[in-house]
This record gives structure tokens, C-alpha cells and sequence, in this order.
């Protein structure tokens, strides 16, 4: 009976969760200070981060690609069903096109990005700044996007929890194993 | 044939034999819109290149007689571009370059030893930010008609001149190489 999700899959959800909401403060704090050592610092651990995260979500694709998500509960309104899937799916773009736009706007701006300072990912646009302008403004766009994403995403799960009081919130819950 | 004539004669040959090479090519312009005068650096890690758009430069140079050789030059610290205009601002304040108080670099050429070929080892002194220092770098030249380039690069640390105090003395993130490259285009 698939009524939970599986050991990896909430594993790699709430790593994915944590490691957003540290990359996404962490990039709003550093992009607010003069430049410094630390900010060069901060930058440095902001992209590897977002590297690291954005390889987290190419495995947690593959992985949901091979595992099915459990069912809905049946008397959950085909409306409903349809906004749920439709920000997962939104949700998984994101997690995909922020990084990426991170990556980019980094070549752009002529700073190429090795990841823990050991690993050079390839510049995939050539230095040009009027692109590198251009890709931060979308790196911040997607950004807020995902933000308002996340949250409706969290609003939903509590809804589920303190007012329907089904188990779709619990089964992604890494607690008890009480259905098991 | 007296001996006066013949000593004469001699003379006359020496003197024509002496005067033959002085007229081969002599470098004395620099064209500063085709050379180019780069650096090179690591950034935590990751490679960082900038160069600097505005020099001028005095050159005097025979590849007949290369260690007789010449160049000066004078770099405007401003003209720099750094890899990013945040960067460019930055570089010009005072834990830099201070470009307020040392708008300039300079180098002045010392001894120049031939290394066979079209290769030289040149020595000079860099003076940034009022420090000087002695440096040797590899230059190769390469003729071709009435002009020629000399290309070469040589390593200096930023902490030797200062470039880079306070809280950027710290090389872990800024390393303290600099490589630098050039490419200074001249004429006859
Ligand atoms: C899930 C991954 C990521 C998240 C959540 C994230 C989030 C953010 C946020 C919120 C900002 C601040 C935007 C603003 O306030 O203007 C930011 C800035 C930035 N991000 Fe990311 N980012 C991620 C991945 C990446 C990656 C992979 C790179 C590069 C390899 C990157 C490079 C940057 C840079 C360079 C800035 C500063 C832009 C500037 O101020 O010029 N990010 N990021």
C-alpha cells in the first residue's frame, strides 16, 4: 500500500526544502552588502549551494520519475487535484530553472562557477554584461515566484493537516512509522 | 703602396664595416591600440582576467643590438577593468590602487640578455602604489615588416606593492599571484 512516501523521496524533499530556504536567504542577504572579502565569500558558498541543490533535484526527478507519489485522498476535489499537481510540476520546474538562471547569470557576468572551488562547470553563455543583467533579473524574478509557490505549497499542506485532518501532510513527514 | 695609405685604408674598411649594421630596424613607437596589457588572478578558486586600456610607453630597441635596449612605460591605474564595474570601482579605492594618491604604474627597463632566437630575458623595475620592486620576465619578440610585438608574462605578488590592504590583505580569497600578460605592438 503506497499511502506514504518513500524514505528517499522525503529525504531528498525536506534536504531540497531546508537547502532553498538557506540558499534563498543567504542570496538576499549577500546581494545587499558592499563588497568585501565576505561577500565574495558568501557568493562562493550562495552558488555551490545552489549547485549542490540543483543535483539534489536532478536525483529527486529520477527518482520520481521511477516512484509513483501515493493517491490523494478519494474524496479530494478534482480542482484541488489539479492546482496540487499543477504547482508540483511548477515546483520541480523552478527548483530547476532557478539554479540554472544562477549558472548563467554567473557566466555572464564573467564569474565562472566552481563548484566548492574544485569542480568548473563550463560557461555556457560567453562574459556579456547587458546578459548578465538581464539573467539576474530573471534569477530574482524566479525567485519570487518560487517563494509565492512555496508558500501556497505550505498553506496547502496545513490546510490538509489542521482542517481536512488527512495524512497529506504526515505521509511526507519523516515521524513515526505507523503505517508501516 | 705606403704605409700611411695602407693604415688609411684599413680604417676606411673597419669604419664602413662598423657603420653597415647601425642602419637595421631600431623599435622607437608603441602602438597602445593594439597592445594589450593584461592580469590574471584566482578569485576562491576560480580564474578572474582584467587588463588595463590606457598606457604610453617609450621604446628603443635594435634586434641587432637587443642588450642596448630601452622601454618605459606608464600605466593609467583608472583605465583598468577589473572583470566587473563593481570591481572597477573598487580596485581605484584606497586599499587598492589608490588612484587619488598613485594614478599611476610604472616600469623602466634594465638589462636585457638575449636568449637565442627571438627570445630575451628582460629585468626592470615596477613601481605600483609608490613601491618598487625589481622583476625579470621572458619576452619574445616578433618582427614582422616595419613592426613587431613583444609578448611575455611574469608573475608578481599584489602584497609586495600593497594592492590589496585591510580586509582584502587576506589572500585565501583574492590569491596573491597576479599573472601578467603583454602584448606591446611597436613600430620603426
Ligand atoms: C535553489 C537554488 C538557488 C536559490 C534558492 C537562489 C536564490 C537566490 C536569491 C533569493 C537571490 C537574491 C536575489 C535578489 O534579492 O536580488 C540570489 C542571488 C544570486 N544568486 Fe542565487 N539561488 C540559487 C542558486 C544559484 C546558483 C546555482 C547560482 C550560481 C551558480 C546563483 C548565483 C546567484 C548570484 C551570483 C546572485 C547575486 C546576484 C547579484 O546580486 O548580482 N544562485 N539567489
Amino acid at each position: 500500500m503506497t499511502s506514504r512516501y518513500t524514505a528517499t523521496a522525503i529525504s531528498l524533499h525536506w534536504l531540497i526544502a531546508i537547502g532553498i530556504a538557506g540558499t534563498f536567504s543567504l542570496g538576499v542577504y549577500m546581494h545587499e552588502l558592499p563588497l568585501s572579502p565576505t561577500k565574495l565569500q558568501l557568493y562562493s558558498w550562495h552558488k555551490w549551494a545552489g549547485v549542490t541543490l540543483f543535483a539534489l533535484v536532478l536525483v529527486r526527478l529520477l527518482w520520481r520519475a521511477t516512484h509513483a507519489a501515493p493517491a490523494l485522498p478519494v474524496d479530494t476535489p478534482r480542482v484541488q487535484r489539479l492546482a496540487a499537481s499543477a504547482t508540483h510540476w511548477v515546483l520541480y520546474a523552478l527548483m530547476i530553472a532557478v539554479p540554472l538562471s544562477g549558472w548563467l547569470m554567473s557566466s555572464a557576468k564573467g564569474f565562472q562557477t566552481v563548484w566548492f572551488g574544485i569542480v568548473p562547470l563550463p560557461d555556457l553563455v560567453s562574459k556579456n554584461a547587458e546578459l548578465g543583467d538581464a539573467l539576474k533579473e530573471v534569477h530574482e524574478t524566479l525567485n519570487l515566484t518560487m517563494l509565492g509557490l512555496v508558500l501556497l505549497h505550505a498553506a496547502a499542506a496545513l490546510k490538509h493537516h489542521f482542517i481536512d485532518r488527512d495524512d497529506v501532510l504526515t505521509r511526507m513527514l519523516p515521524a513515526a512509522d505507523r503505517n508501516a | 703602396m705606403t704605409r700611411t695609405t695602407r693604415t688609411l685604408l684599413a680604417l676606411l674598411a673597419t669604419s664602413t664595416a662598423l657603420a653597415a649594421p647601425t642602419h637595421a630596424a631600431e623599435f622607437k613607437t608603441v602602438d597602445p591600440a593594439q597592445s594589450r596589457i593584461g592580469f590574471a588572478y584566482t578569485q576562491m578558486g576560480v580564474g578572474m582576467d582584467g587588463s588595463f586600456g590606457k598606457f604610453t610607453a617609450k621604446l628603443a630597441f635594435d634586434p641587432a643590438r637587443p642588450e642596448q635596449g630601452k622601454a618605459a612605460l606608464e600605466l593609467q591605474i583608472a583605465s583598468i577593468d577589473a572583470g566587473s564595474s563593481e570591481a572597477n570601482d573598487e580596485v581605484k579605492a584606497k586599499d587598492w590602487f589608490n588612484t587619488a594618491a598613485f594614478p599611476t604604474a610604472r616600469f623602466e627597463s634594465g638589462a636585457i640578455k638575449p636568449l637565442g632566437g627571438n627570445r630575451y630575458q628582460l629585468n626592470g623595475k615596477l613601481t605600483i602604489k609608490g613601491r618598487t620592486h625589481d622583476i625579470t620576465t621572458p619576452v619574445s619578440f616578433t618582427p614582422s615588416g616595419k613592426s613587431g610585438s613583444f609578448d611575455g608574462v611574469f608573475a608578481i605578488k599584489r602584497s609586495d606593492y600593497g594592492i590589496g590592504e585591510g580586509q582584502w590583505a587576506d589572500v585565501g580569497i583574492v590569491a596573491d599571484e597576479i599573472r601578467i600578460k603583454f602584448h606591446i605592438v611597436a613600430g620603426q
